[in-house]
């Protein structure tokens, strides 16, 4: 379903999906290219998850994300060119370059840190709520990982911690291992998981949680926006388990792109090679969520094809600009690890 | 002058500091360890108990919590209490809280401060007893603050606190009953500057923490033997103050070092490479290390007295540098 917003919010919405999905789909050739190295991770197929969520903010409320943070980013506003120039180590990146794809921030939107230690910002994201219950701000924290990042003993005890002293934190944990690798298919029983389902573990720690399709925008922005106000009430932590199917892009060793996006495919995806046909026709929540603006009239085949090549054209202009950046000067590496 | 126990001039400090900034929240412990001076603490509570936390034991959790809280613009005091329990929270402290600001291009600062006891401190055993410094010394992005006196734990505990990088405050259960000269109103301590303990001129003794009361002792017995140690204390190992050791090894040409860490890739291996990289003219012989043997702390007091830098170990080590 739609969230419950006003059509201008609504396209709002789509054109952040569209940013992320043609960032990553940009992404992918530069890494195979040669443009950058090391590792990197994909957000694709979370976007009805990321999206939403981030919109029932405030403005100064903290995030803290993972490898996966792409899409938190873009999602948040952070503009594209610095992302690309920050994974690609260049000087105009958000980190200088020093932190690249796994430890992208953006301190002015409230990414004040971003490890790829699965866990290592849930006890983090204690501490920033700890800071401003004491700065008594107002401000929320919003913890965004995904489902292995419970798999490691710094999550129960940050649980423990934040229940312990009503922190105002939101858990949000984003399984896009519904049908994935380790998991058991079709039973979605985890094999690597004792509790399940995964909100067993919070709740053994008496903090309210639930599970719910984080490929429907709608109940997405509806059960956030709800956990959000009873956060930001007093009421404590909050857990949500948004449950994604895997990207066929992301389920091989490095990330590829199956095929490229483009809104016609919301009603037909018989171009589509056929290994990955089945996720674009039902698990692809832009997709999803084209077809639904549509359903509802919420807006035109044409307004959507319009803002998917402006933002098209938007991110080709931003990969320009970071390739265009320099790298920065060696002597750099020595500068910056004290304040 | 007027005199203080180490424990006292360490809660005068505590005291001052929870009263000048509001940021400044402790978090867990007593920074007392298991020493009977509960009273100080408690008073201390009395007054600030609403910036005080007692977590869960959960090392892990809490050295988070701190660090988050510290880049939210908090100014937290973890007391992690025994040196070794920083071991559970080793992802925090040394993948976290060290690279947050170099990795995110110097914008996120992180002013915690994670405060231990290391070392050897009768009966520890093997999992009590840890000198964590070293490994951390190793870990770029980290200040570590290492005091030896009543003066010098006031001092440098305010700025470990006024700095905006996560600082090591590695402190010594031996230490809290020494007592020593802190005037009124002394300033903070800045951190890299070095203080010459004993004045001497014929062999430089650097020691750190508890193994500088202990480099004292042995100075003041090796007098009797006309041989005149200088005792530098580097109170800092992050920043470390070359030059005052340096400047020392110029007018003695001898140096020992003692120091409670282990010895492989121990705190006295690192600062005996310093000065062979950069003072190795000025030496009339070799560097001498007295570190705690490589061992695992036995538990037995006789064996445990047997791995340290002791008094007769240091005094040994000074002997043959002068021989």
């Amino acid at each position: 379903m739609l969230p419950q917003l006003p059509r201008e919010s609504l396209v709002e919405l789509c054109r952040r999906m569209f940013v992320i999905r043609h960032f990553e789909e940009h992404l992918v050739p530069l890494h195979d290219k040669g443009v950058f190295g090391g590792h990197y991770h994909l957000y694709v197929g979370q976007e009805a998850t990321g999206v939403p969520a981030i919109s029932c903010l405030r403005a100064d409320d903290y995030l803290f994300t993972t490898h996966r943070n792409h899409g938190h980013l873009l999602a948040r506003g952070v503009e594209p060119k610095k992302l690309f120039a920050e994974i690609l180590g260049r000087v105009d990146g958000l980190n200088k370059g020093k932190g690249g794809s796994f430890h992208s921030v953006a301190p002015s939107l409230g990414f004040l840190h971003s490890s790829g230690v699965v866990a290592g910002i849930i006890p983090l994201s204690t501490g920033t709520a700890y800071a401003a219950k004491a700065q008594k701000n107002g401000r929320i924290t919003v913890c965004l990982f995904g489902d292995g990042s419970i798999e490691e003993g710094a999550a129960p005890e940050a649980f423990n911690l934040a229940s312990l002293y009503k922190l105002p934190v939101l858990f949000l944990c984003e399984n896009n291992g519904k049908y994935g690798a380790g998991r058991a298919v079709a039973a979605a029983q985890s094999t690597s998981m004792a509790a399940y389902p995964l909100t067993d573990l919070p709740k053994a720690y008496k903090i309210p949680a639930q599970q719910i399709d984080g490929m429907d925008a709608g109940l997405v922005h509806a059960t956030i926006s709800a956990a959000v106000q009873k956060i930001r009430a007093g009421e404590g932590p909050q857990f949500i388990e948004a449950q994604t199917v895997r990207y066929p892009g992301s389920e091989t060793n490095w990330p590829t792109v199956p095929q490229p996006t483009e809104t016609s495919l919301a009603w037909d995806v018989s171009g589509v090679p056929e290994k990955a046909r089945e996720w674009y026709r039902s698990c692809d929540p832009l997709l999803i969520y084209i077809r639904e603006l549509v359903e509802a009239n919420q807006a035109s085949k044409d307004e959507i094809a319009a803002v998917d090549r402006q933002v098209k054209a938007e991110i080709a202009a931003a990969v320009d600009f970071a390739v265009a950046s320099p790298y920065p000067k060696p002597e750099e590496a020595e500068r910056d690890f004290f304040a | 002058m007027r005199e203080l126990a180490y424990y006292e001039a360490k809660f005068e400090a505590l005291e001052e500091i929870m009263a000048a900034d509001q940021r400044v929240h402790l978090i867990n412990g007593t920074f007392l360890s298991l020493s009977p001076h509960r009273h100080v603490y408690q008073n201390l509570k009395n007054k600030y108990g609403a910036r005080m936390i007692s977590p869960p034991i959960s090392e892990l959790g809490f050295c988070g919590l701190a660090t988050g809280a510290a880049m939210a613009g908090l100014r937290p005091i973890v007391d992690l209490s025994t040196g070794s329990f920083i071991y559970e929270a080793w992802p925090q402290v040394a993948n976290e809280a060290a690279n947050a600001f170099s990795m995110s291009g110097g914008q996120t600062r992180v002013p915690v401060v994670f405060h231990l006891f290391h070392g050897l401190r009768g009966g520890g055993a093997a999992q009590h007893s840890g000198s964590p410094q070293a490994m951390l010394w190793n870990v770029p992005g980290l200040e570590i603050a290492i005091p030896s006196s009543p003066r010098d734990v006031k001092g440098l505990l305010k700025t470990a606190v006024a700095t905006d990088n996560p600082t090591i405050f590695v402190d010594h259960t031996r230490l809290l009953d020494i007592r020593g000269e802190v005037p009124e109103n002394d300033k903070p301590i800045p951190f890299g500057v070095a203080d010459i303990k004993r004045q001497g001129g014929d062999v430089t003794l650097i020691a750190t923490s508890y193994t500088v009361q202990v480099a004292l002792q042995a100075a003041a017995k090796l007098a009797k033997e006309n041989i005149e140690v200088e005792v530098v204390d580097p109170r800092t190992l992050v920043p470390f103050d070359l030059a005052a050791i340096l400047s020392s090894i110029e007018k003695t040409h001898r140096v020992v070092i003692a120091d409670e860490t282990h010895q492989s890739c121990g705190v006295a291996a690192e600062i005996a490479a310093r000065i062979a990289e950069t003072g190795f003219d000025k030496l009339k012989t070799r560097i001498r290390r007295v570190s705690t043997l490589d061992v695992p702390v036995p538990y037995s007091p006789p064996l445990e007295a047997h791995i340290g830098p002791s008094e007769s170990r240091i005094m040994d080590a000074v002997r043959a540098a002068v021989a």
